[in-house]
């Protein structure tokens, strides 16, 4: 291949590519959520427009940066790095900034830094790190509580400072396990529980348990030699059910009201049309908002800088979360779908790569890049759509912000970095 | 195999992805459309309409500025009962008007405007305009509205309405509370009249502000103004005509035979023009069309559908002649009447035997009965006969709408073997069976505007103009229609006689009194038997009054048709106001004061209350003359002197 036989081209240049036209066609959107009348400096810094500007500047020099350092350094260094980011959550606490409400900022005179974007990367790294130890094995309880830990650390930290969202995306790192060993009954477990969650909110506890006893009663019949002891299906119709109300009292009090909102209105639990008329000028207005852009644009889109909804700034958050919905208004279905296919072939194509690397830290951390854009990339397209409920992250390379831009270029590089140095492992 | 779980859930949340995207954006085949767009705020800025000036120049119709106050109901902030109170009281409505107001201009449509209160006063306008930022979703749109210069010829010059849902459906171009032609020429020229408005698109943001025209204004618009537009209309002697028709029902219709021209539509009882604008326009609309007695909003000009009557004789003498079945000089003895088998039409006292110009000025029912025989006696068989007598009466424009430029009209009725073979059964019926048709009773109906025309036809010795309204248009020409003439079945030199029989009913005949010195007026009386229908019997009331002419009766200036409901005989007051209109119309004066000072004080009211009183009346012969108070005498000649001179 192209890369293997010339040493100045040895990065996976699609992936290259394809970062590029991301990041390109993300600032063109970020120009049109955020201008306000005709454009007139595109490096006038007090416009959102402008700051980007500078930041994908800044990307270009970080990206150098990252590439210029030996492959090694990111292994031997993982630990230090993750140690690096914990210290810079836990020193929110005492030097943050409250902003909407969650404590995810350092201010640096008119700079502001939000340390949970780069604790992705530091925490792929350290997972990569611990999976790839010689002595670790995936299948053990011991192993798996303690790689549990890694990611259960941050992850804490950051639901502390009250942003939910970013505490989600660290589930990604499920995808890792499972490919490094995890045993196939966590997945059905997690798959249970998910189904179970819906089940109970949705239907309510008795209808699900009538499900599960359902579901029980035939595999205990199908598998007539590997039933087991009955005891066992009790215990799991038990669990069953202690979920379900489990969820359903987690639903009720330990969710504050928005969040419980936004559910209700994703399983169209709410049938007081009095609420429901209040909800949708409140929890659902951005919903609605976007939506009807991402519709407004059919199949072509009203054209670069002519989207109305765009322009009268209807989509509140628009160039950040819900930078889709002008993806949709003013490049229609043809912008909306070459987005969608762009990142479906970036995160296949990092697989890939994963796949094909000869160290176990390379493939790891590849893993976890992949698992974290697929992560991303599901719940803001999906909540920019109505397919999920509400949640508050950034669509990768593409909404506005510079920490954002910049944790996800890391974390994108790092593996460029690690994937060229392949062919000097053997 | 633990590495395809990402790998396929990648690319089935990409799959899911692009179906809901087609889902949203190309499935939904709503078509963008930037009228429905909330986030594009749409100004309309409405042109001068078209002013509507007399034959003569004179301005009848102008227009007003009014204010409406709109809503776009979503955009209505909640308001505390303070607030409402104030707006209510500005708008001098009250808080059920306004919740009821904003309740239905909801169920229209939450995201369009609708008008809230219609048409402020000026002063309302001055007041309210100061404070109108405290209200949101509401705003002023400012319209024009008529101002009538005149208060006559209602039925003319129409009215402008709100537009209906149905309109707007049909019409994309117009927008609830956008004002419409509803009738006359309003109705009929509204395009031409009300230009094209236009329309400015501003880019809103989602606290409603405007931040600026949407794309520079590329897709604006500027109004183009309404054109105006000349009416055949000579505003005095539709005046003078309406004067006449004071205290009667009835229409006239005067029109100029050498273009077609419509010089007065006069029906009676109208209205002051007036009425239908503003804010009272429903009220008194309703008022208008509740009125199921005088029907003041039924034109009778044009809509009221009568048996012609003797009229309609000169049409058989000149069919007669043309088909060659008789001479002019060939004589019929008339007995008080016309028998056939065992029965007899009657007629009056006169000289007999009778030749064609007797026959006309004498109005001889013998006659025509006789010439009708002969016609249709020329065919084998009576339908061919009746068919070709159907074909010539319909080339006079008898039995058919006349497709001119009128908002309203009624096609009258000419029979023809069809609808005898209807009535009878196919060739099961003869002549006699239809020998009314001879004096114009029978099947025959038709609209005083359809009996000018005749008359127009007759005094041009052979064709018409289609009767129209529109004079001209600021910077465009009439219909090609308008302009091109009508011939009618009968060859010209056919006309001499009967045109002269028609002379001699001024000279000896049934309107011998009804002479204006110095005008050669040919014209014909009728009487038609009118019958109602009370409490489903069916009863005969006093007859109609009839009358058509044409003068000068060589290059005649005028072509007139007067009907008046049950007035009688043809010249006690059709003949009668046939003539003041042709001396007012030829002379510009009238000397004839006497039969002026008749028609003014006479009122026909009591006739039209006869079959509501409850109680047995006299027609025809027990008639009696029932004149005004002098009072009201005085008024209405005041009133004429009044009719402003051009």
């Amino acid at each position: 291949m192209i890369r293997e036989n010339h040493r100045g081209f040895k990065f996976d240049w699609v992936t290259i590519v394809l970062f590029l036209l991301l990041v390109g066609f993300g600032y063109l959107n970020i120009l049109s959520a955020s201008h306000v009348g005709e454009v007139t400096n595109y490096f006038d810094t007090s416009e959102l427009y402008g700051k980007q500007l500078v930041f994908l500047g800044l990307t270009f020099v970080l990206i150098i940066f990252i590439l210029s350092f030996e492959a090694k350094f990111y292994e031997r260094f993982a630990s230090i790095i993750y140690l690096v980011a914990i210290l810079s959550l836990i020193g929110l606490f005492i030097f943050g900034k409250d902003v909407n409400g969650a404590r995810s900022w350092y201010g640096i005179g008119s700079m502001t830094i939000q340390p949970s974007e780069f604790a992705k990367f530091a925490t792929a790294l350290a997972v990569a790190k611990y999976i790839s130890d010689l002595q670790t094995n995936m299948t053990t309880l011991k192993d798996q509580v303690r790689v549990a830990a890694i990611i259960f650390i941050p992850a804490l930290l950051i639901l502390l400072q009250n942003d939910a969202g970013s505490t989600i995306v660290y589930l990604a790192f499920f995808f890792v396990f499972y490919r490094e060993g995890l045993q196939q009954v966590y997945l059905v477990i997690a798959l249970s529980l998910i189904i179970l969650a819906v089940l109970g909110l949705k239907f309510g506890v008795l209808i699900t348990v009538l499900v599960v006893v359902t579901v029980l009663t035939f595999v205990y019949f199908f598998r007539k030699k590997k039933r087991g002891s009955i005891l066992q299906y009790v215990a799991a119709l038990i669990v069953a059910i202690a979920f379900s109300y489990g969820i359903k009292l987690f639903y009720e009090h330990g969710l504050k009201t928005h969040q419980q909102n936004r559910i209700s209105l994703w399983l169209r639990l709410e049938k007081d049309p009095a609420k429901l008329e209040r909800m949708k000028k409140e929890e659902a207005y951005n919903l609605i908002q976007s939506e009807q852009a991402i519709s407004s644009g059919r199949i072509t889109g009203k054209g670069f800088l002519q989207g109305t909804r765009t322009t009268g700034k209807f989509v509140p958050e628009q160039e950040t979360d819900y930078i889709f919905s002008t993806v949709g208004e003013e490049w229609g279905f043809i912008g909306t779908s070459f987005v969608v296919i762009i990142f479906v072939v970036l995160i296949v194509r990092i697989l890939y790569l994963a796949e094909s690397q000869k160290s176990q830290f390379s493939r790891v951390y590849g893993y976890g890049v992949a698992s974290i854009l697929f992560v991303h990339f599901t719940i803001n397209i999906g909540m920019v759509m109505g397919l999920i409920p509400t949640v508050g992250i950034p669509l990768p390379f593409f909404s506005y912000g510079g920490s954002g831009l910049w944790g996800f270029t890391i974390l994108l590089f790092i593996f460029v970095k690690l994937d060229s140095n392949k062919i000097n492992e053997w | 195999m633990r590495k395809l779980l990402l790998l396929t859930s990648v690319i089935l949340v990409g799959l899911v992805f692009i179906a809901r995207l087609f889902y949203l954006q190309v499935y939904d085949n709503t078509v963008y459309n930037i009228f429905e767009d909330n986030a594009i705020r749409k100004e309309y800025n409405y042109p001068k309409r078209g002013y509507v000036y007399d034959r003569n120049g004179k301005l009848l119709v102008a227009n007003q500025p009014s204010y409406d106050v709109m809503v776009i109901p979503r955009e209505v902030k909640p308001l505390d009962s303070l607030e409402i109170k104030e707006f209510c009281s500005l708008l001098k409505i009250t808080r059920e008007d306004y919740d009821k107001k904003l309740d239905r201009a909801t169920r229209y449509s939450p995201r369009l405007p609708s008008p809230f209160v219609p048409q402020l006063s000026k002063k309302d306008y001055a007041v309210l305009q100061e404070k109108m930022r405290k209200y949101d979703g509401f705003y002023i749109q400012k319209r024009s509205l008529r101002s009538y210069q005149t208060n006559i010829g209602a039925n003319v010059l129409g009215d402008l309405g709100e537009v209906n849902r149905k309109t707007i459906q049909n019409d994309p171009y117009y927008s609830l509370g956008d004002l419409i032609g509803k009738q006359g020429i309003e109705k009929t020229y509204e395009k031409t009249l009300r230009g094209v408005k236009g329309i400015k698109f501003i880019q809103k943001d989602r606290f409603n502000k405007n931040i600026g025209p949407f794309k520079e204004g590329k897709l604006d618009t500027l109004p183009q103004a309404g054109k105006d537009v000349t009416i055949t209309i000579d505003s005095e002697l539709q005046a003078y005509g309406e004067l006449l028709m004071t205290n009667k029902h009835g229409g006239i219709i005067a029109i100029e035979p050498s273009s077609g021209e419509i010089l007065a539509m006069v029906t009676g009882p109208s209205y002051n023009p007036n009425l239908l604008v503003g804010r009272d326009r429903s009220k008194n609309f309703t008022k208008l069309y509740n009125d199921s007695i005088a029907k003041p909003l039924f034109d009778r000009g044009l809509q009221a559908m009568y048996p012609p009557g003797s009229p309609f004789k000169t049409l058989n003498a000149l069919i007669a002649l043309q088909e060659g079945v008789v001479t002019p000089e060939e004589r019929f003895s008339c007995a008080l009447g016309y028998r056939y088998g065992n029965r007899k039409m009657g007629c009056h006292h006169h000289i007999s035997p009778v030749n064609m110009n007797i026959g006309i000025y004498e109005s001889c029912n013998s006659y025509f009965a006789n010439v009708y025989r002969r016609i249709m006696d020329k065919y084998d068989s009576p339908a061919e006969g009746m068919d070709n007598w159907s074909k010539h009466i319909k080339s006079f424009g008898l039995g058919n709408y006349l497709n001119n430029d009128l908002a309203v009209g009624q096609p009258g009725k000419v029979p023809s073997a069809e609808t005898y073979n209807r009535g009878y059964g196919k060739n099961r019926w003869y002549t006699t069976f239809t020998l009314s048709n001879s004096i114009g009773q029978g099947e025959v109906l038709a609209t005083p505007i359809q009996l000018a025309n005749m008359a127009a036809a007759i005094g041009n010795r052979g064709y018409y103009y289609t009767p129209h309204i529109i004079k001209n248009i600021e910077g465009d020409t009439i219909p090609e229609a308008f302009r091109t003439p009508k011939y009618t079945t009968i060859d010209k030199r056919h006309f001499e006689p009967v045109v002269q029989g028609m002379y001699d009913v001024y000279n000896k005949g049934t309107a011998r009194s009804l002479q204006v010195k110095g005008i050669e007026i040919s014209g014909k009386t009728g009487t038609a038997e009118n019958f109602a229908i009370i409490d489903s019997v069916k009863t005969q009331l006093t007859d109609h009054s009839i009358f058509v002419a044409f003068a000068p009766k060589d290059n005649p200036k005028i072509a007139i048709a007067v009907f008046v409901e049950n007035g009688y005989f043809g010249s006690r007051f059709a003949g009668k106001m046939a003539s003041l209109m042709i001396e007012y119309y030829i002379k510009g004066e009238i000397t004839r004061k006497d039969l002026e000072n008749f028609v003014l004080r006479y009122s026909l009211e009591h006739e039209y209350e006869k079959p509501y009183l409850d109680e047995p009346f006299g027609i025809n012969r027990q008639t009696k003359l029932d004149p005004i108070e002098e009072e009201e005498f005085q008024n209405l000649l005041k009133l004429k002197a009044e009719i402003p001179k051009s």
